[in-house]
This record gives C-alpha cells, structure tokens and sequence, in this order.
C-alpha cells in the first residue's frame, strides 16, 4: 500500500504504540482486500459488547489504554454501539456481577482513549448523521447500510478492531464501499407489493438480502411507492444486513445515489426481479406461531427512536403485561433521556415492561438471560432479531408491534 | 490424491488441519455456542459438530460485526477453528482474522470451495502465497 509521511511515521511507533498496532492491523485488512492507500475518516464508531469482548478483548483495550494519553486517544470523533450490559438494569435480568464488571472494565477503558460512550446503534437518528460523501468507519451493519443508502456516506462493516484503529488513526484503507466501483448495483428488485409497517419493511430487507447473499452485491430496489420513513428504512437495511451481510442498497428516487436507475448502473442495468405478496407471507410463514405461550417480547434491533417509544407507550396505555411474560424494550441512551422527559418511560413501564437504555437485546448475553429467566419462545417486531436469537437458543417469532404488545399482555401469540 | 488449490491473498500464518465443510454462511454470533466450541443455530448443516482446530471451510461471512472480537476471545481460550477458507469473505471476518492471528483466505480460483474440499481431507493453507494443498486419504 501507498504510504503517506505521516502513515508511515505511525507505522513505526513514532506517533506511540497503539497508533502502531493500528496501522500493522489495517495493512493487513487493506492487504487481503486489495486497497492501494488509505483513505481519511470523519468519524468512528465501535461495537465493544463485553460478551463479544470476552476477557481477552478487555484486556487488549486496557493494554492501549495504558499508555500514556498523547499516545492513546483517538484522534477523531468516535462513538459506541449498544453496550451488554445496562448498568442501572441488570440484576433483573439475570446478568451477574462479572458481567457488570466486564462491562465497567471495558468503558473504563473505553473513556481512556477518548472514546464517547454513545451505546447507540442509531446514531444517524440522534448523534451526528454523517453528510453524502463522507468518508466514515462505523461498527454495526445497521449503522453502515443506513449510513452508505441513505445519507450517501462511505463505510465498510468495521468489526471492532478496525473501528478502533480507525480512530487511532483517523484513516481507514480504500477499499469496499470506499470506491466507486463497488457503490453500482448488481442485483435489481421490483417490489410488486407495498410494506406496510415497520415488520413488513423489515422482511422485505430480509427477502432481498438473503437473495443477494453477499456483502459485494449491490441490489437497487424499484416499485416502492411514496417516501419511507427513517424508522422504516432502519429496519429494512438492518435486516436486509443481517440476512445477507448487504452494507449497501439504492431505491430508486429515494435515496441520494439513485435519482434513476441509470445513476446506479455501470451499462445496463441488472435483469429485474419481482417480490410479490407471496414471498412476504412465505418469509412470514417461518415465524408463525399463533395460539403459542410468549415467553419475552422484545422491541430492539435496531434499538427504538423516540418516535417508536411513543408508539410503544400509546399501545402498552391502560394494560398490563402478562405475568408469565416479559415485554422489554431497548433504545438508546439518548432518546431514553428524552423518553423520560416526556414520561413515556413511565408510561411503557407502568404496564409491567422493562426500559433498557444503551443496550440491545441480543448483545446482552441473550443465552444467559434467556436460561436464567426461562425465556424461550421471543416474539419480536424486528425481522433482524428473529434472524440472530436462535443460535443463542431462543424459537423466535415475528408479529407487528400492535401484534406483539397484543401476545404479551395474552401471554400467548395472539 | 492430491489437489493444489489457489487463491487470494490471505491473513495469517500457514497452518495444516483436518476439514470440516458446508456450503452454509458463517457469523460467530449467529451460528456458534462458543463456550462449547460448537454450532448452534439450528438451521446450519453443522449443528452439533465441533469447530475447534478444524479447517471450517464455508460459503460466505454474514451479518453481526461482532465476529471481529469473537475470533479473538475464541482463540484466547484455544477454543478456535485453525483457519476459515470461504468462497468470499466480508470485511468483518478478515479483520476478526486479523486481531486474533487466525488463517483466512477466500477467492478460490478453481470454483467452489465448498465442493473442493471435503470434510476429513488434511489441508495445508498458506495464506502469503494464496495457496491451498489439500491431501484426501
């Protein structure tokens, strides 16, 4: 890779040692995919969850942040995704004090090396969407496909690692969704149906997602009539990225890099592919479960805006969750401090649901609070939770969320 | 038999191991039980079936950023597959590959690695060179 004066001043220790080990981490990466320099970033955003963390991954942070601080702090604007465990809320959940602990651990350190502890997997709702063009390095496929479609920004998938030497070193190598080259569609979907509904948007994400398959495809998406909405379209990128690792996606006339459909395409365009009313059902075929007992329903994946909270509260008024049921509901720190001056906080909790603030529900140890709660059959709005929750041993399902606050206030499916 | 496989230029160290092969996708979150060292996910051709110090050879990568530390934890406890071969890797997997010093290369020349290999075939992976030697008994 082509090397800046100051690239290779950071490559050899000159600018500290955790500078260094970023620069050594992203050649590597730029190396297998094949970027010839490295690109300059706006911002960075990192997934730290300390059950992906692990011990190990906390002491790799508390290694870099025991340098000395002009060594050690990040030298752009970087923020968190949803943390694992919410320090105000985890012993009603089952999670234990070496989790917490964990957990205290890693933003510790986190806060050592400059980093803001956003825990939020929405912020492009609620902390600084970044503009079209920009060059960024976010750590949630959520956060990069909304980022990437809707807003025009460029970012790869950053796992952890590379977000933080991201933020090291305010660069990142050129190469992914970096280049122009790999922003043209390859795929081209008619929807011959119209979502209605968060739910509906969400497994029209998934459908589409799992057809492409793969994080170099590119699908432009025709036939949607209207503008959606930013909740909307959050859950239509989020599960269009959990069922096929796609970080990017054009609507034609909506979003800013596909005015037409000639705008995204390098010659002809891709052959059309339809999805019809019956791919949807089919999709929703596999989560069925009606007249089934619920035992957690969960609101999260993406964690909820401010106007989802309303929505929440405005359907849970006046009823009670089930006893044998749990209804929890995970936003972001920032909207739950705007929740809470509105009281719709107490409104969702007066009716028995739980409030969790900076985390997400399948990052918070899902296979342990699911065995110390007897949690087993999770009934969600979100077509992404349904997809990642059965490794950790849940049998999931997936319904509106008129539906879903519906089931947990009957207990079963309704 | 003997079959000399070529492909991109990986990550990590050469390392040799037995195969375990489906032609599904991969995320540690989604797929694994990684305090047992196992697959999980109900759905995926591996369920049951041990990883650790296995060559996995798989399709694609998918979803969940959090493969990139859980490929790091996951060696720490030794308690890792030796390397990762797939048709195509995304981002997130390489750079998890890259922190925990684990194997991984992608872009097989010769079509599918998935059907290449076959699980119990001894595998040589040297990702620098982007070659991969498979011995089948």
């Amino acid at each position: 890779m082509k090397l800046s004066v100051e690239d290779k001043a950071m490559l050899s220790g000159e600018l500290g040692a955790p500078r260094r080990w970023a620069m050594e981490h992203m050649l590597q990466v730029g190396g297998m995919f094949d970027a010839e320099d490295f690109v300059s970033v706006a911002q960075s955003h990192m997934m730290a969850d300390p059950e992906s963390l692990g011990e190990a991954g906390v002491v790799f942070l508390e290694g870099l942040a025991a340098h000395e601080a002009v060594y050690r702090r990040v030298r752009i604007p970087m923020i968190t995704d949803p943390r694992g465990v919410d320090l105000s809320h985890y012993r009603p959940l089952g999670q234990t004090e070496e989790m917490a602990d964990l957990e205290r651990r890693t933003i510790a350190a986190c806060e050592a090396l400059g980093i803001l502890m956003t825990d939020t997997c929405i912020n492009y709702q609620t902390i600084m969407p970044p503009v079209q063009g920009e060059h960024v390095a976010y750590g949630d496929t959520g956060v990069v496909i909304y980022c990437n479609s809707v807003l025009g920004a460029r970012s790869n998938f950053e796992g952890g690692p590379s977000a933080l030497a991201a933020g090291l070193t305010g660069r990142t190598p050129r190469y992914g969704l970096h280049l122009d080259k790999h922003r043209k569609s390859t795929r081209r979907f008619v929807v011959r149906v119209q979502p209605n509904g968060l739910t509906d948007w969400g497994i029209l994400g998934a459908i589409i997602g799992r057809a492409c398959n793969s994080y170099w495809e590119v699908p432009v998406i025709e036939g949607i009539s209207g503008t959606p909405t930013s909740d909307e379209l959050k859950h239509f990128g989020a599960a269009m990225a959990s069922y096929g690792s796609i970080p990017l996606f054009h609507i034609v006339g909506v979003t800013p890099e596909a005015p037409t459909l000639t705008d995204v395409c390098v010659g002809a365009a891709p052959a059309a592919e339809d999805v019809v009313a019956s791919d949807m059902d089919a999709f929703r075929s596999d989560f069925g479960g009606k007249g089934d007992k619920v035992d957690v329903v969960v609101f999260a994946a993406p964690q909820l805006s401010l106007v989802e909270m309303q929505q929440v509260a405005d359907l849970v008024d006046g009823q009670t969750i089930h006893a044998d049921t749990s209804l929890i509901v995970c936003t972001s720190p920032q909207v739950a401090a705007d929740a809470d001056r509105m009281r719709l906080t107490s409104r969702i909790e007066a009716s028995g649901a739980q409030v969790l603030r900076g985390t997400c529900f399948y990052q918070q140890y899902a296979r342990e609070i699911g065995e110390a709660n007897g949690w087993k059959r999770l009934l969600s709005n979100s077509a992404k939770i349904v997809n990642i929750i059965a490794g950790y041993g849940y049998e999931p399902a997936l319904a509106s969320m008129e539906d879903c606050v519906a089931s947990a206030v009957a207990g079963k499916i309704v | 038999m003997k079959l000399e496989l070529k492909c991109h230029k990986g990550i990590g160290t050469r390392v040799e191991g037995e195969a375990l092969v489906a032609s599904d996708d991969f995320s540690a979150r989604y797929d694994l039980d990684r305090i047992k060292g196992i697959f999980s996910r109900p759905q995926h051709k591996l369920v049951g079936q041990s990883y650790v110090d296995k060559i996995l050879v798989l399709n694609t990568s998918k979803g969940g950023v959090a493969s990139a530390w859980m490929l790091h934890e996951m060696t720490s406890r030794a308690l890792a597959p030796k390397a990762i071969l797939f048709n195509r890797a995304n981002t997130i997997l390489a750079q998890g590959a890259a922190l925990a010093t684990m194997t991984m290369c992608d872009r097989f020349e010769d079509g599918d690695v998935t059907t290449l290999i076959q699980t119990g075939d001894h595998v040589v992976v040297d990702p620098e060179a982007g070659c991969v030697t498979v011995t089948r008994a």
